[in-house]
């Protein structure tokens, strides 16, 4: 269970939001929505523990994260705005090494499986990532949610330069992780494709 | 729980750096060669005296060897600050400091290493002879890897500032006195017949000091500069 | 009387402003009776005569510019440790008025040297030291007003403020070094064996004066800080509660 309690924020002068208290159950999913710098991403962060509250506090299992921060991060898959995926290495290596970089198991063939889950064809695995499109990378970006067995996931847009195919896959896969009785956070502008029973919106407004 | 043994965290940092530096060769090739040039200009500004030469000579590539990893301490974190590997690399359920050291190994191998290897060729340039030379690869050994360790605190800290490249150099050189001084030092009083021991022992102690400090001053800027 | 209410910015800033206008003319009173001793009571020197007596400037200012150093980084500790803005504010007050003693003790320094040693600039190991102390505050400025967000500018120019003081003492230790290396023992500025108590009174007033008036500097300068922090700007929001729509 994840919970924020009086959680505040505050960017240079500008107060993003304060006193936010949300809950987020086993199993459901927490959709972020709103305008443009209205916080969305500061919370997200927040979540991950790499952005620190300026009051109130972030509680897993009921524990604040800053006194846990090592076996916190070991139970989550962030995937920020930005890949976290290296140009000049192949999409096989980005996410070979990312996934055994933060402890998920993976060999040669889950992480192939990954990439075709994600919609990579077989051609493209071995390429550079410079030479894929926006899109191709963020799919080799959220191909680790394919090796990830983390309880939560936090995710920062994670349907930006997605084709429908794309976005329905992943989607898919959320739902998945949900019904392992999973969390999920996800920062978005758009629907997410769920039963509305699982799905909790959390409206930010600026 | 999916956590990697710190062994496998630390391997995976340091084997990913240098695959990056397999597939960019040129950049390592960069600082070598800024090395060479520098070290080569010194000779034509002060004249070819062999004497001259010869007394300069441990001060001048000790400067060269530092510029050199002065320039090459924008790798070290910028690449990964801007495609958010680094954030990734935050997240490792393991102590950062320790993927600090990780890093900075990294990118010692691919700077700091090549200066040392070459360094008793440049010292031929100037005119010193066995000893001496013995010494100063000895000397950079020893002084590099600090020198790295202290530069990725800087480099942590100008993350993501206009102007980061001046910045750093101006936080870091400050703090490479001592190594400066110690480096250089080992060298010339080695050549005077007074035996550079006393100030290798002083550079070691340095470089211990240095690992036990600057990965958490590192962690922190960077956990700082993340926010 | 409760302190610890003025560790909040907006209640210290009363207090500093009653606290400057004492610390100021104590700092007056010191330096001008510092000088007087220094400059006409103190007897003239057998071998430099009067140009001996820049160091009641010089070595006051010296202490005071290492002496600063260590409570801005202290200042940026309690700041990191605590989350206490009011810390990084003093912190932030503190390092141009160090840089300015830094610079102090360079230039009488090298006026002290012109005489004595007949060249502006020796590379003596206090006088080396002193040049690389005032790097290190420039390298501390030059951090903070070069990030734009205020949180992280406070805490990195705190990581470098810490990290400088870890390398202060081997910085002098190192110079020292070198200097003996290269030059032998040379002649240090305080070169006079037995300072006369009447001397040593001049200096100890000065010094004192000095660290007064570096005290009323500072608080008008956080006071400054403080206006120009703490004021909210009217496009601030000042609360926009995020709605909660449950769909369970």
């Amino acid at each position: 269970m994840l919970q924020t309690v009086a959680l505040s924020c505050r960017r240079g002068d500008r107060r993003l939001f304060s006193d936010l208290n949300i809950t987020v159950q086993p199993g459901t999913l927490l959709a972020v929505v709103g305008e443009n710098g209205s916080g969305k991403t500061s919370l997200l962060r927040m979540l991950t523990s790499l952005l620190s509250p300026e009051e109130g506090a972030i509680l897993w299992q009921g524990q604040d994260i800053r006194e846990q921060r090592e076996q916190y991060c070991a139970q989550l898959t962030y995937i920020g705005h930005l890949n976290g995926i290296k140009d000049d290495l192949t999409a096989m290596e980005n996410l070979s090494l990312s996934a055994s970089l933060v402890g998920d198991h993976c060999d040669g063939p889950a992480a192939h499986a990954a990439l075709e889950a994600v919609g990579l064809r077989r051609q493209a695995h071995q390429l550079p990532t410079k030479v894929l499109s926006q899109g191709q990378k963020r799919r080799v970006a959220l191909a680790r949610l394919w090796l990830s067995a983390r309880t939560l996931w936090l995710l920062d847009e994670p349907f930006t330069s997605l084709d429908t195919a794309a976005t329905g896959l992943v989607t898919e896969q959320l739902h998945a992780h949900l019904k392992r009785g999973g969390i999920a956070v996800v920062v978005t502008h758009q629907e997410v494709g769920l039963p509305s029973s699982i799905v909790q919106r959390l409206r930010m407004n600026g | 729980m999916n956590r990697p043994s710190l062994w496998e965290a630390l391997r995976g940092v340091v084997r990913r750096d240098l695959l990056l530096a397999m597939r960019r060769r040129s950049d390592v090739a960069m600082s070598v060669f800024f090395l060479v040039i520098v070290a080569s200009l010194f000779p034509l500004g002060v004249g070819p005296e062999p004497a001259v030469l010869r007394t300069i000579g441990a001060g001048v590539l000790w400067v060269a060897a530092l510029l050199a990893c002065l320039l090459s301490l924008g790798r070290v974190f910028t690449a990964d600050y801007l495609d958010g590997v680094l954030e990734q690399m935050v997240l490792i359920a393991q102590p950062l400091p320790v993927l600090v050291v990780g890093k900075v190994f990294a990118h010692w191998i691919v700077s700091g290493l090549p200066v040392v290897l070459l360094s008793p060729l440049l010292g031929l340039q100037f005119g010193l002879d066995g000893e001496a030379l013995g010494v100063l690869v000895l000397s950079l050994l020893l002084g590099t890897p600090t020198l790295s360790m202290i530069g990725a605190i800087g480099a942590a800290l100008v993350l993501g500032v206009r102007g980061s490249g001046l910045l750093v150099a101006l936080l870091v050189l400050p703090l490479y006195v001592p190594v400066l001084i110690f480096g250089a030092g080992a060298v010339t009083s080695s050549m005077a017949g007074m035996g550079g021991e006393a100030n290798l022992s002083l550079l070691g102690a340095c470089l211990v000091l240095s690992l036990f400090f600057s990965p958490w001053a590192t962690a922190a800027a960077l956990r700082i500069a993340l926010e | 009387m409760n302190w610890s209410k003025y560790s909040a910015p907006l209640a210290f800033y009363p207090l500093a402003g009653k606290m400057i206008p004492w610390f100021s003319v104590v700092a007056a009173l010191a330096i001008a009776v510092g000088l007087y001793i220094g400059l006409l009571v103190a007897p003239t020197d057998a071998t430099q005569h009067d140009s001996y007596r820049i160091i009641f400037v010089h070595v006051p200012a010296a202490w005071m510019s290492m002496f600063l150093y260590v409570v801005m980084a202290i200042w940026a500790g309690i700041g990191m440790g605590l989350n206490a803005r009011l810390s990084f504010m003093m912190a932030q007050a503190i390092a141009p008025t160090g840089a300015m003693f830094t610079f102090i003790a360079l230039v009488t320094g090298c006026m002290w040297g012109k005489p004595t040693w007949g060249t502006y600039w020796v590379w003596d190991a206090r006088l080396t030291s002193e040049l690389i102390l005032l790097f290190q505050y420039a390298g501390v400025m030059l951090l903070r007003t070069s990030i734009d967000d205020l949180r992280r500018a406070d805490r990195a120019s705190g990581v470098l403020a810490l990290v400088g003081v870890v390398n202060i003492p081997i910085i002098y230790f190192s110079v020292q070094w070198w200097n003996t290396l290269h030059q032998g023992a040379s002649v240090s500025m305080t070169a006079a064996p037995k300072m006369a108590a009447i001397m040593l009174t001049a200096m100890l007033l000065m010094t004192f004066g000095f660290w007064m008036y570096s005290i009323a500097v500072i608080l008008a300068r956080v006071r400054c800080v403080i206006l120009e922090r703490e004021s909210q700007p009217a496009w601030s929001n000042p609360s926009a509660a995020p709605e909660v729509a449950e769909a369970r």
